[in-house]
């Protein structure tokens, strides 16, 4: 149970209560996360770079301001970690890359430029699978992040680090980027809240791309509201970006404010029959059909949809984005940024310096992809490939259109299963890459997906609960989330993340 | 020159060429093409960049409104159709001036296409080159290799990269195979260059200076034993940048190419590389090594769809383009062909459009600048342009021939004066004191001295011999030093006799 004077056991909302109430000072809040992550992150390893004097710099000036009365963005102050893929001005950024080792960004990313703008400390980066390319966090460069639920697990993937980091309570708040699952996989082995927003809906602009037309950031959280908070603060359109939404930000926090309440009289929910079938572990089952039934106590209409497609996005998946990242990932050159390599023999031409940098500073799984896309799109290849993923993209984002047709929200397990043990899939990729089978067809429709926490499997371990909405409705995940999670809470008589295991602390 | 080749005027009797020409033009944006990073000529290397233009991890491309604007004018002035909608793709290749190692440009879906240009030889002819397609794309940076005896990269010990090109706005302009130019050819190809070149300025999308790289051509040339006959295999000369170039790039290929197949072997399809030192091309890399650019849609990017009634606006301001100026001048101005053809040529168009504002008559204008003015720059090696008199001078003086302040003779001296630094036409005229002498009784007096020094002249006169009178206008000529009007003389001198 929670400490009620322990700061890094409050949910963002609450602490920003607390500090716009002046009860507890920025400092005091960015001090204690720093505290949490030095008795706790030997073991987790959720960062890969810790940003004490910025952050506290940070909360100091807040302080200063509050005191003098300024007016402040409502989370102003409470401390946030940030996934090593997204550029940081000043801040060491590498992707979970040993080719980016080193590099600090001359820029901020524009969701870095709100979030400095609303004065939120930044506690450090999280670890990440290398350029996001995994569903385990094993692929960084910079060793494994361990589950908070049990250290010998994987945290999920790509942002295993972001969602460790917010289920250890090292950090109120993190920033996920998502391209086929990597902020809502990583929520639901955790116990943790995780949204990937619209397409467009946050600025791309400064996130190493992965999958430029799949890559999406957004919020990780241990509480519906508080992704609420956080989308709304790091949404809006960017002139940098020129797939960003020119849409007026919607209050996300209001939608989750009216689910809280716990009614869904009227609303529509659509069980995606694809996505809960075979493959999928039995406890995970069990606790979304309990999901289910709570959702239909709240009022909730709950229809069974198709989308016959949903079988092919896996494979179009696999195609789209090694595509996309062998384009990416070609300016990793060693000749502007980066480490450079040198050959060990022969002279050192630029082709040569090229390659020799490529081959020491990308992980095995970084190669296997570029080498997927780069023969995808060869010419005579193209058609046959990225041609026919593309088409494959366009049936699910039918399916989807109609399925909304006669629902409001989409829902299926986030995974299949709960978190593995590190280790038991690295050699077996195709088995890796079936644990985003829910995910995907939402990165390829474009449309918002959530997860959040259902309960525990059989083992004990967190099993998560996806809510899809149509482009550009946002707002729904987080009423339909609230509600289930007030209803979940209520249940559990408090957080799922009660439940987990204490971590030992370092001395 | 490694190959052997044979004349020219023996290969196009034998073969029949074409021709291809992809010109790119670097557009005089203030911004580049996919970020804010300024661009202009001559700034220190490396400080016209931004994340975006460096290719950062993180940065992404926005596009530059007024580059598709005047992208949309250039393919408007081609006679092209505007794309209702269109997009950008990825050029993947490797190479240090390309910062994202892929160049982003248009691939299935150029901005425009399908259009045609009139081109104006010297001697008048008028031929029409199709144009396929024009298209948006971003420059790549400059390397300078170091340490070697060329400056090419083969023995440099390193290599330098300025990327404040990297992602300037290029429109490239690609033609249909030209044919039917015969052995004129490599005179279309250079007057397709330049048409284009005064197309861009006249537009204002670009200085369009050759010698900055604003505009730059690659050539393509094949050859055919007869016009019935299909294609035969082409070279690309890459790079060609200037016009004279242009015309020898190609004019080198037909004697080159036509060697080779005189020999009975084929043309390589391959890339060349021109020469300017030995006026030749090398061999540079062959199609089956052709790289694979996977090219694919730029997903950063969203469609351009150009509103039609944007499209329409662009159209209806469209400047008057060279070629439809000229002919409407000529009329104007009721010049014949060989007139204007001799005008455009020696870059006197806007002279004479000055003078002509500045209140000379058309004809007058033209002897001026044809005439004296053409004679002085080519004594002196220079171009009319640079002659130090303006249109507006060369008006007033007209203009004082026209009131009768001067005689032509008189105004060649004040010319001479102009250009001698000497001050504007009127104050030369002050300064030498070279107006013609309208008082009569001055004249009179000359004449009677004339007269009174050669006495038989006046019996030879008044017997109807009216031979002498040139002498005597002389000898008045010369004591008015030249600034008496002849034919007011020669009235003066038959009253003077007969009374």
């Amino acid at each position: 149970m929670s400490a009620p004077d322990d700061l890094t056991r409050l949910t963002a909302a609450d602490l920003a209560a607390r500090l716009a109430a002046g009860e507890v000072s920025s400092t005091e809040a960015t001090r204690a996360h720093l505290d949490r992550i030095g008795a706790v992150d030997g073991p987790v390893h959720a960062f890969l770079h810790v940003s004490a004097d910025e952050a506290l710099a940070t909360a100091r000036a807040v302080d200063q301001a509050r005191a003098q009365g300024e007016p402040l963005h409502p989370l102003a102050g409470v401390p946030i970690a940030v996934k090593d893929v997204v550029v940081t001005r000043g801040l060491p950024t590498t992707a979970g890359s040993r080719i980016l080792e080193g590099w600090v960004p001359p820029y901020d990313a524009t969701l870095v430029r709100k979030i400095k703008a609303a004065r939120l400390p930044i506690l450090g980066k999280t670890n990440m699978d290398e350029f996001a390319m995994g569903s385990s966090t094993e692929h960084s460069g910079y060793g494994n992040t361990h589950n908070p639920w049990d250290l010998d697990r994987i945290p999920g993937g790509s942002g295993g680090g972001s969602a460790a980091a917010v289920a250890a309570y090292e950090a109120p708040l993190a920033i996920g980027t998502d391209t086929g699952g990597s902020i809502r996989q990583p929520a639901a082995v955790t116990g943790t809240v995780g949204v990937k927003p619209t397409y467009g809906s946050v600025s791309r602009y400064g996130l190493i791309a992965l999958a430029s037309s799949l890559d999406q950031a957004g919020p990780v959280t241990r509480t519906v509201l508080d992704a609420a908070l956080l989308h709304g603060l790091i949404a809006g359109h960017d002139p940098h970006d020129s797939t960003s939404l020119t849409d007026p930000v919607p209050d996300f926090a209001a939608a989750a404010r009216l689910g809280a309440t716990g009614d869904l009289t009227g609303v529509r929910v659509g069980v995606v029959t694809e996505l809960r079938g075979e493959g999928y572990q039995p406890g995970v089952l069990a606790r979304f059909e309990e999901s289910l039934d709570l959702l239909r106590q709240a009022g909730a209409q709950i229809v069974e949809v198709s989308c016959p497609h949903f079988e092919y996005a896996l494979a179009a998946y696999y195609l789209i984005l090694p595509a996309e990242a062998s384009s990416n990932l070609a300016k990793f050159d060693g000749m502007r940024y980066g480490v450079r390599v040198e050959p060990d023999e022969g002279p050192a031409t630029a082709e040569r310096v090229m390659a020799a940098t490529r081959g020491r500073g990308f992980g095995d799984e970084v190669k296997r992809r570029i080498i997927l896309g780069t023969y995808a799109l060869s010419a005579g290849y193209y058609d046959a490939y990225y041609g026919s993923a593309q088409k494959v993209r366009t049936l699910i984002q039918r399916d989807f259109a109609a399925a909304f047709t006669q629902t409001d929200v989409l829902v299926s397990p986030t995974a299949p299963t709960t978190a593995f043990k590190l280790g038991e899939k690295l050699d077996d990729p195709l088995a890796m890459y079936l644990n985003d089978v829910a995910t995907i067809p939402v990165n390829l429709a474009g449309v918002p997906g959530m997860s959040l926490p259902s309960g525990l499997s059989d083992d004990g371990l967190p099993a998560g609960f996806q809510v899809i909405a149509p482009a550009r409705e946002d707002a729904r995940l987080y009423r339909v989330g609230a509600a289930l999670e007030r209803l979940l809470e209520t249940r559990w008589g408090g957080p799922l993340l009660k439940d987990a295991p204490e971590l030992e602390v370092a001395k | 020159m490694s190959e052997p080749a044979v004349a020219y005027d023996e290969a196009v009797e034998r073969y029949d060429p074409v021709i291809g020409i992809e010109v790119h033009v670097e557009l005089g944006t203030r911004t580049k093409m996919f970020d804010g990073a300024e661009q202009y000529f001559g700034a220190d290397p490396n400080t016209q960049i931004t994340p975006v233009s460096l290719g950062l991890p993180g940065a992404l491309p926005a596009v530059n409104g007024t580059a598709v604007e005047y992208a949309i004018r250039i393919g408007l002035a081609l006679n092209c159709a505007i794309a209702e909608s269109c997009r950008f793709a990825r050029k993947n290749y490797f190479y240090p001036d390309v910062p994202k190692n892929f160049q982003t440009s248009q691939y299935d879906e150029p901005i425009a296409h399908d259009g045609w240009v009139d081109v104006e030889l010297e001697d008048g002819t008028v031929f029409r080159v199709d144009i396929e397609r024009a298209h948006m794309e971003e420059d790549a940076g400059k390397n300078t290799h170091v340490g070697g005896a060329t400056g090419r990269i083969h023995g440099a010990v390193y290599s330098l990269v300025d990327y404040n090109r990297a992602g300037v706005p290029l429109v490239e302009i690609v033609t249909r195979p030209i044919t039917g130019a015969g052995e004129r050819a490599p005179e279309v190809a250079r007057a397709y260059v330049q048409t284009l070149r005064d197309m861009f300025r006249a537009l204002g999308v670009s200085e369009a200076r050759m010698e900055r790289g604003n505009v730059r051509a690659d050539v393509n040339v094949s050859l055919r034993p007869t016009p019935q006959s299909p294609l035969g295999t082409r070279t690309e000369t890459k790079n060609v940048n200037s016009f004279r170039s242009v015309e020898r790039a190609v004019r080198f290929e037909i004697s080159r190419q036509a060697a080779v197949l005189d020999e009975g072997r084929a043309v390589v399809q391959e890339t060349r590389h021109w020469h300017e030192d030995t006026l030749s091309t090398t061999s540079g890399r062959v199609k089956s090594d052709a790289e694979d650019y996977r090219y694919f849609p730029e997903p950063d990017l969203v469609p351009i769809v150009p509103d039609p009634a944007w499209v329409e606006q662009i159209r209806a301001t469209l400047p008057e383009l060279p070629a439809a100026r000229r002919r409407r001048l000529a009329t104007e101005w009721g010049y014949s062909d060989p007139e204007m053809r001799d005008v455009v040529n020696a870059g006197a168009v806007e002279l004479i459009e000055s003078t002509v504002a500045a209140g000379a008559a058309p004809a007058a204008a033209r002897k001026w600048w044809m005439g004296e003015l053409a004679r002085t720059a080519k004594e002196q090696g220079v171009e009319l342009s640079e002659l130090p008199v303006t249109p507006q001078q060369i008006g007033a003086l007209q203009a004082l021939v026209d009131g009768g302040t001067l005689t032509d003779k008189l105004a060649r001296q004040v010319l001479e004066g102009v250009l001698a630094g000497e001050g504007t036409p009127e104050e030369v005229v002050a300064a030498r004191g070279l107006a013609v002498v309208s008082d009569e009784g001055a004249l009179l007096a000359a004449i009677d001295e004339a007269l009174a020094a050669q006495p038989d002249v006046v019996a030879k006169i008044q017997g109807g011999n009216l031979g002498p009178v040139g002498a005597i206008i002389g000898a008045v000529m010369k004591a008015t030093r030249g600034q008496a009007d002849a034919a007011r003389v020669r009235e003066l001198v038959l009253e003077r006799v007969r009374s």
